[in-house]
Order: structure tokens, then sequence, then C-alpha cells
């Protein structure tokens, strides 16, 4: 018997900036890579996803609206506020993905600098993907990056929160808004970070996180019609063909993921950035 | 449609329905970025101490105190009087406010809670808030508010006519109604929040200047946003303009969602700073609202007293 | 009726946390300088606010040694990843001690408190934020694939926004691999003091930054340095085309932030309340010491009565006095040097015949003061039309056709900004693409953002500050 009994956290969703159990009551258990019990984790539902997908397009005006700069503090504030929590952290990771305490350290090190880097892109998209068009007339044309909307994203199932924080800081950086479904058997890390999150001027709705299973949920967000864009990493390579035809009734733009999960570790490049951005061009006549 | 008082290039404009278009066009736009940054930038002055206590007498002393509700009773619009006659009893030297602000039905309640008081009584008319009758309908609302002794009247302004263009059909309906109105002040509504823009909002005030209205007044109370401090700028650069233009002071009144007595000051720094010091009377200038009073007076106790105070120090009426 | 007096509201000035005496800093210690010790004024009352000790000839070799050894051994070799979060850190530590460091520059530089604290500061951490994120992405800058540092750079900055020039020219610097030697302002060089100890408090390397106060000759010994791969120099173009012809024939790279005589060019169909909001802040804002100043007004003929009656009135609710008062918006002139030159250019003005308007508002005795002042019948022809003034003094020209207004704009050998004011877009476009300028602003005036480049054509100088285009400024591309 431990001297003192310690108190246990209940995992519940994220959902509108509030942590609500599943609408449907549904729980399931999560156990360590070594099998032994964690907790029960929400099993979200359809009707989860439904709620998730309002609180992200009511947050989405907001948080598309807000200027480049803020959405960039913001971002290094869930760093900040990540860095503050980085043994709690270590520990859920290490437990969920079966690596050494010393991995698992340098896998939170990472994801606290992916949040940097593209803490530091939300002011640069702009002069990078944008442009001035040399058109051939008295007209001055420009081109210019805007969030795409509300983004579907189905996280990565082993990486637990290096490979969610690769996936999702992306979505916000370009000013979309996020309805995740976590990995399936590793989803503590996931409703930590909301904890985060909640904590780090990250606007209300503005991420969502749903625990359960991709399979099941992932459906419902591929053929949502007010969803604009579908991260498909977590979903089985096998029902990715699937959800990309159920995406196609509303011209979703689905990401294309490699078959097999990526080294995360890895530095990223812009691709997933880009995705989650439409190009606005903008013709004015010059004349006195 | 001229008036004769007006200086030619004015009376000009109201000639006809498409001289006030051309007239109400050709005024200068309003940059939205450039009067919101205005507004936000003359919100940071800082007023204390003695500039405080002054701000706050004076703006308790610009209030309409307001109730405007279908719940509205006798026995509420006489609390209000009282409340107005003598805002804060523990404090006589508190000033009274300027006028209470109610519908027509009670008017005469009011009138007969304030006699002898020299407050003000304001009544709403022309089909309040929504202004959506007849014409007939409107001035039977204003004849109403006469008779039962209303000094001023809050008319609103037919926004569908002006968002449709018809600036003529809105010119003569304000005409008709402060002739219905007698000697009673009229302040014309022109829920600035329906009106979308600045432009328009700019429009509407030089519309209600050259039709008469004695102020011009952002809101109904009922519609969202009502009063902000840029929308009230380009009220108080509108009356600023017109005193270039005429030699006459009118006065604005910004109404709806001024709750705070730093709202409040900052709203006194503009009328001093925009319109200039001449505006700062409760003559020229009014706020429309409810709960304002309270904080006025809870604040006004907080500079008096060197300490805080709380809700319960006041009367809720 | 009774008239309203602002109580005055000052900002403590203990806040500024000031000491009796600040030092040089080099390889990331406070060092006794070799030169003579400075006492800077505050400008608002001519008392001495500190001592300051001052850079020799070889103090500046010890910190351009410092910077290379720092820029060989540490900083070039760090990750872009781990510069950005050395750079995060120094914004994050300006923002924390913003209200510090804004009553301090308003103590040192005259400037109202109101426009330290709402610009100078956040702008200063914003360049730093900004700069932290480009610090591991400048492949992407379109500069090539991996650009590289140039080394050491030697800046010079001056006296109007000391410590907005500081971030302007440190965060691209630090974030593009280089290290610096930085000489701030004779007459301002607390707040750059405050910032080497933030640079401590930051952890960075010894030797990344170096701050060497002193004077001209501290800088132009700076410039001619050997060690120096770079030279940045914002100050009078007199100064910048000295220390062109210094640098000239070396391998050292240059980049010049110099002067200006901005046109606010404002047609007839322009927003009339908001142009006269822009044209006060284009020429009063930081008592008009400000290189990109809107110091020449082009109005259109058809509207110049109605704008200047608007404008008088504007300018007279402007409040001068105390600096560090909440309500000010006109402080003090950063020195009795610059309040001379103020003032002869506005005899000047007097005897070649322009009509002079001044605010009425009361000035102080004692300080560096000068009322805001309105020229109206400016001619081409004259001083107060073609000279920097540096001042709170607006020249008021007039103009008939846009073609006319270009032409008037363009005759100066300035080019670093010019405003336009019109509701009409296609013409904000076609004299954007007329106008000789290094920034036109269209129905604003006087607005800076780190993501937006900012310098000058001509005699203002060149190479650009801010956006992804003047991280070229520091790069080998």
């Amino acid at each position: 018997m431990p001297d003192r009994m310690p108190v246990a956290k209940t995992y519940k969703l994220y959902v509108g900036g509030a942590f609500p159990r599943s609408e449907s009551g549904r729980s399931y258990p999560v156990s360590d890579a070594k099998g032994n019990f964690l907790a029960n984790a929400a099993h979200a539902s359809r009707k989860d996803v439904r709620d998730a997908v309002v609180a992200a397009r009511k947050a989405f005006p907001g948080w598309s609206g807000t200027t480049a700069y803020n959405r960039g503090q913001v971002l290094y504030r869930v760093a900040e506020v990540l860095e503050g929590r980085h043994e709690q952290f270590a520990a859920e990771v290490a437990a969920a993905e079966g690596v050494s305490a010393r991995k698992a350290q340098s896998l939170v090190d990472a994801a606290v600098d992916r949040w940097v880097w593209y803490a530091g892109w939300t002011d640069k998209i702009a002069t990078v993907l944008g442009a001035a068009n040399p058109v051939a007339g008295p007209y001055f044309s420009f081109t210019v990056p805007e969030p795409s909307g509300v983004a579907a994203v189905l996280a990565p199932q082993r990486s637990s929160l290096l490979g969610l924080v690769s996936v999702l800081a992306p979505v916000l950086a370009a000013g979309c808004t996020a309805v995740v479904v976590s990995s399936t058997d590793r989803p503590l890390p996931a409703i930590t970070l909301s904890e985060v999150l909640a904590t780090s001027d990250v606007p209300a709705g503005v991420v969502n996180v749903l625990t359960g299973r991709a399979a099941e949920l992932g459906p419902w967000l591929a053929s949502h019609g007010d969803v604009d864009a579908l991260d498909p990493a977590g979903a089985d390579a096998r029902e990715r063909p699937e959800l990309a035809r159920q995406a196609a009734d509303t011209v979703k733009r689905v990401l294309r993921v490699p078959e097999d999960e990526p080294d995360w570790t890895r530095p990223p490049d812009i691709g997933r950035l880009r995705h989650y951005l439409e190009a606005k061009t903008v013709w004015h006549p010059m004349g006195a | 449609m001229a008036t004769p008082t007006l200086p030619a290039a004015l009376a000009d404009a109201t000639r006809d329905e498409s001289s006030l278009r051309r007239f109400l066009h050709g005024l200068p736009g309003v940059d939205q970025v450039g009067v919101e940054q205005r507004a936000a930038g003359l919100a940071t002055r800082s007023i204390k101490k003695a500039a405080k206590l002054w701000a706050i007498d004076t703006a308790i002393s610009m209030v309409d105190l307001t109730t405007l509700e279908g719940a509205d009773t006798h026995g509420k619009v006489r609390a209000l009087a009282a409340k107005a006659r003598r805002p804060d009893p523990d404090r006589p030297d508190t000033p009274p406010v300027a006028a209470v602000c109610v519908y027509p039905d009670l008017a005469a309640t009011a009138v007969d809670a304030l006699g002898g008081s020299g407050i003000g009584v304001a009544s709403v008319a022309t089909a309040f808030p929504s202004g959506r009758s007849s014409r007939a309908v409107k001035l039977a609302d204003v004849e109403l508010a006469v008779t039962s002794g209303a000094t001023e009247v809050d008319m609103v302004i037919d926004r569908g006519a002006f968002l449709e263009g018809r600036y003529g059909q809105v010119f003569e309906e304000i005409r008709e109604i402060k002739a219905a109105c007698g000697d009673a002040h009229l302040k014309v509504i022109l829920e600035t929040g329906e009106l979308a823009t600045y432009d328009n909002v700019r429009r509407a005030a030089w519309l209600a200047l050259l039709a008469g209205g004695d102020f011009v007044k952002t809101s109904t109370g009922k519609v969202s946003p009502a009063a902000t401090l840029p929308v009230t700028h380009v009220l108080l650069q509108a009356v600023r303009d017109w005193y270039t233009a005429t030699g006459e002071l009118r006065g604005v009144k910004p109404a709806g969602g001024i709750r705070t007595t730093k709202d409040a000051v900052r709203y006194l720094v503009a009328v001093h700073e925009v319109a200039g010091p001449e505006w700062l009377t409760p003559a020229l200038f009014r706020f429309g609202a409810s709960s304002l009073l309270n904080d006025l007076l809870l604040q006004r106790r907080t500079q008096l007293d060197g300490h805080y105070s709380g809700p319960d120090y006041v009367t809720q009426d | 009726m009774t008239m309203w007096e602002y109580a005055p509201a000052p900002e403590s000035r203990d806040i500024a946390n000031l000491k009796a005496a600040y030092r040089p800093f080099v390889n990331g210690e406070f060092v006794d300088g070799g030169g003579e010790p400075l006492k800077t004024l505050n400008p608002a009352t001519e008392e001495v606010l500190a001592e300051v000790g001052t850079a020799n000839a070889s103090d500046v070799d010890a910190a351009v040694k410092a910077a290379r050894r720092a820029y060989e051994r540490t900083w070039s070799a760090l990750p872009g990843s781990e510069r950005a979060k050395y750079l995060f850190r120094i914004a994050r530590l300006i923002q924390e001690r913003a209200r510090e460091l804004a009553v301090l520059e308003t103590l040192d530089n005259g400037k109202p408190v109101k426009e330290s604290r709402d610009a100078d500061i956040p702008t200063a951490a914003a360049h730093f934020f900004y700069h932290a994120g480009w610090a591991d992405k400048l492949s992407y800058a379109g500069l090539g694939p991996d650009p590289r540092p140039l080394g050491v750079a030697g800046q010079v900055i001056p006296w109007n926004f000391p410590l907005l020039m500081l971030a302007w020219k440190i965060a691209p610097a630090l974030a593009t691999g280089n290290t610096v030697v930085l000489k701030p302002a004779e007459t301002t060089p607390l707040t750059a003091l405050v910032f080497a100890e933030i640079c401590q408090q930051a952890d960075l390397p010894p030797g990344v930054v170096n701050i060497l106060p002193g004077a001209g000759d501290v800088g132009a010994e700076l410039v001619r340095h050997p060690g120096v791969d770079k030279v940045a120099f914002t100050g009078s173009t007199e100064v910048g085309k000295q220390i062109q012809r210094a640098v000239a024939g070396t391998p050292k790279r240059l980049t010049l932030e110099l002067g200006g005589k901005a046109a606010n060019v404002v047609f007839d169909d322009a927003p009339l309340d908001q142009a006269v909001d822009g044209i006060v802040n284009g020429i009063f804002f930081n008592q008009g010491h400000v290189c990109c100043a809107g110091s020449r007004l082009l109005a259109q003929e058809s509207v110049v009565d109605e704008l200047l009656a608007k404008l008088r009135y504007r300018v007279s609710t402007l409040r001068l006095g105390d600096p560090l008062d909440k309500n000010t918006d006109i402080g003090a002139i950063n020195s009795a040097e610059q309040l001379g030159k103020i003032r002869e250019l506005v005899e000047s003005g007097d005897n070649e015949g322009a009509h002079r308007w001044t605010s009425p508002c009361p000035v102080p005795e004692r300080g560096f003061f000068f009322a805001p002042t309105v020229f109206s019948g400016v001619q081409q022809s004259m001083r107060i039309a073609r000279e920097e003034i540096f001042g709170p003094v607006l020249s008021v020209l007039t103009f008939r056709t846009p073609e006319e207004a270009v032409a008037k704009a363009n005759n100066t050998p300035y080019g670093l900004s010019a405003g336009v004011w019109t509701e009409k877009g296609s013409r904000i476009l076609w004299m954007a693409n007329r106008l000789r300028a290094g920034v036109v602003w269209a129905n604003t005036f006087n607005r800076f953002d780190p993501a937006a480049p900012f310098g000058g054509y001509r005699e203002s100088g060149f190479g650009r500050e801010g956006g992804r285009t003047g991280l070229e400024a520091y790069l080998d591309a």
C-alpha cells in the first residue's frame, strides 16, 4: 500500500473550450505499452463529432481574423506552457509509446520546438506563399493565402504527442480551426495537450480533441458538409481511399499522406501549412 | 421643402430629393480604420482626481435615465423619477440627471412625478424602436408624448427608407415630427447599428440636422451594436461641422451599452476633443442609459471617500 | 461653463529604475570604457539623468574582436532553431519589462510616454518576435537554399527611436546568424544599455551583442574597423554619405536609412477627418523626429481651405508638455542642438514669406519644447519645403492635378516615404506607382510593422529593414 493514495485524473473530450464526457456516455480502457491499465478514455461518438465541428466553425472567424502576429504569440505561448509540463508529458509519452525515459524526453523537446517552428510561420506565410502578380495591363494584382476553414485531423496512431503536434500545429498556424481524433490506443497525451491549449490563450473551439476510434469517426468527418479539409494520417491505410471518396462529395482538401507513419522527429517542410490555405487573387485598376 | 434659416448651400441641399442625395453623397467619406484608430487613441486619455470627479458629476447631469421595457409600470416610472431627483440619497450634493426617458403612455406619469424638479421628461415615439408604421401613427405617438407633457421627444428614423435611398422621405418625416413637437426638443435616433457603415452614419446625421433635429442619437438600445465610441466620433464631428457651417450648436446622444464610468469618461473626452468644450453640457450631450448611473454613483463615492464602495450602497430602482 | 482641465497623470520615474551610471557592454560584461564619460539629459527638464561610460578606439577593437569570436565559436554554429529561441526569449523579456523601458525611453528621449508605451516598446518586441521566426526558416527567404551570415555587423543608430531602432538593427542581424557591435546615439544611450542587461537575462552567449555608447567618433571608428563585415546606419543623409565614402573600396556590405522630406498628398475626395488625423500623426508623431515624417502636405487646391481649418482646430487640441504625463501628445525636442536647428529653419520660413500658424498650446518654460507649427503658402523653392526640419513643423503646398502632385512630391533628392489620401482606389495605386519613395501609405501614415520592409530611394538610403526583403541586408546571397 502506498502511504498516500494518488488522485487519478478523469480523461475527457475537449470541445468548445470545455472538457465534456462523450455525449454517448461511452468510455474505453487505455493501457500502457506493457498492457497495464492507465485510465478510461471517453469514447467519442458521431454526435461528439457534430458538436466539435459546430465549435470549430464558431471559432473560425475569430481565429482566422486575428492578426498573424497574435496567432504567432498564441502558438509560442503553447510552447511555453508545454515546456512547463515537460515532465508530465515525458511520463505519459513513455507510458503510451513504451519508449525509454530519455527518448520520451527528446520527443517532448521536439514537440515543444515544433510549436515554436510553426509559431514563427504565422506572419511569414503570406510573404513566402503570396505574390504581386506582374499582369500585362494597368492593374495591380496580388495573391494572398487565406485559411480554408475547419480541418478534420485524424492524428497519427503511434506518435502520441510529437505526431499529434506535427499534424495539429500547421492547422492553427494557417489560421484554420481543428477537430482532432487522437490516437485510439494512445490518447492520454492528446487530452493533456488539450489542457495546455485550454490554458495558453488558444480561444475556445479553435482546437477540439476527440478520443475514440478513427475508423468510426473518420467517415463522419470525411462526409461532413461543414468541414473543409481532411488529414487522414491516423486512418488505416486501407480505409483512406474510402475516406477520400466520401470527402469528394463536398470537395474537401484531402492531404496526401505516406502509407506508413513517418518519422516525426525529422524537420518538417511547409507541405502541411500549404494544405490548409487557399490562394486569393485580387485585381485592381491603376489610374488617376 | 427648403428651410429659409439655413445658409444658401445647405438650403439648396434640401430643395428636392436629388439635391439631398447629391449633398449627402458629396460629404467626405469616413475611413473606418482611421476613425476607429482615432477613437481608440483618445480612449487612452488618463482622467484622474479633480478632473475625474468633474467628469463624473457632469456625466450624471447628462444621463437620460431610461426605462423602455414592455413590463414598465407606473410604479417603475415613479421609482425612476425619484432616483432622477436624488440619485444618491446619502449625498445630497449629487447632481440630478438630465431627464427620464420612457414610452409615451407613461410620459404623463413621469411628468407628474418630476413636477417642479427641472428634470426633463423624454418620451420615445414614432413606433419606437422599429419605426415601422404609418406616418399618421407616428405623429399620433408624438402627439401623445407632447400632450402628456414630455419636454423631449426621441424619434426613430425610417431606416428602411434610408437604406433604400429615399432620403427625401426620411427628411420630410423628421420635419413633420419636429413640427409636431412644438416646444419639445427633438432627438433623432439614427439606429447606427442598422446603418452599418460610418458613411451612412454621417449622411443620416446630416439628414437629421438639415431636417431640424436638436440632437442626433445613436441607438434605440434594442439593436446591437448600440452606441460605440467611433460612431459617436462621427456624430460629434457632424455637429461640429454643422456649427462651422451655420453657427448653430446641436447635440449628440449616445445610447445603449454605456455601462461604466470608464466608458462615460471616454465619451466625455471625445466630446471635449472632437466637438469641443462647448459641448460639455447637458444641453448638448446626453447619455441614454440605465445601469450607468449607479456605476457613476459608486465611482463618485470612491473619489470622495478614498476607498472602493460596493453595489449595496447605491439604490436599486 | 466650467472648463475641463485634465489633472496631471504622470508615470512615476521610479518605474525606469534609473541608475546613476551606465557602462559599455562588451563580451557579455559591462566594462569601463576608455572614452570620456558623457552625461545624458532629460530634454524635458534639462536635468542630468545619468553618467554614461563611452568607448574609445581600443574598446571598439575589443568589442569587434569579441563579436568575431562569438560569431566563429558559438553563434554561426548554432542551428537556426536554437538561435530562434534566444530571440523569442529576448522578445518576451522586452514585453515583460515594457513599462520600465517605456518610462526610461521617455526620460532619455523626451517623447510622450503614450508613444513609448504604445509604439516604441511593443514594436521593438515585435521585431524580435518576428525575426525569431526567421532564424530557422532562412531557406524559405528566396535567397537560395542555404544563405550564409556575413559575420560581424557594426551598427550605428539615431536618437529618435532609441530602442526601436536597436531592434530594427539587432533582431535581423542575430536571426540571420551575425553578431553585432552597436553604437546608440550620444543623447539616448540608456535603453540600449538596459537591452544589454536583457541579453544577459536571456543567457545570450557573450560577444553576440556588444553595445558601445559614445559620440560620432565612436561610430566612425566602428565603421572603419577592418574586423567589421557589415555596416548598418540610420541617421542623417550627411553622415550617411561620409560612411558610404569610408566603406567604399572595402569588402564591407552597407545599408543606409537616411533622411526624408515626405509628401503627404491629399485629394479633394479624401476622407477629410481621417486625413486630418493622418496629417497630424504624420508630422507631429514623436515631435516630428521621424525620418519618414509627412513634413510636406500637398493639398489639392479645391480642398485646401477646408482642410487647413480642420487641421488647425485639430492641432490646437494637441497637448504639449511633460512627456511622462500619459495625456501628453507632444513631448520635448531631444536636444538643445536640435531645437536650434528647428528654430533656424522656421525663421527661414518666415523670412521667405510663408505664413506661419502656431498652436496656442502653453509651452513649458524649462526643457526643450517647440509648439506645433503649420506653414501655409509654402512654395517649392523655400527651404522649409526642401530641407528636413526633423521637428513639429508642417509645410503646406498645393496642387491642381494628380500629375502635378506626383511632380511636386518627387521633386526632392530624398525618397523615403509618401502618403496619399483619396477614396478612389485606382488613384491610390496610380500614385503609388509613380511616387519615388520606399514606403507609400494610403489613407494612413506612419505605420510600421516588422513584416513590412522599410527603407528609402535615392538620398534616403538603400537597403530595407523588416519583412523578407530585410533579411537580404544580413545574408550573403
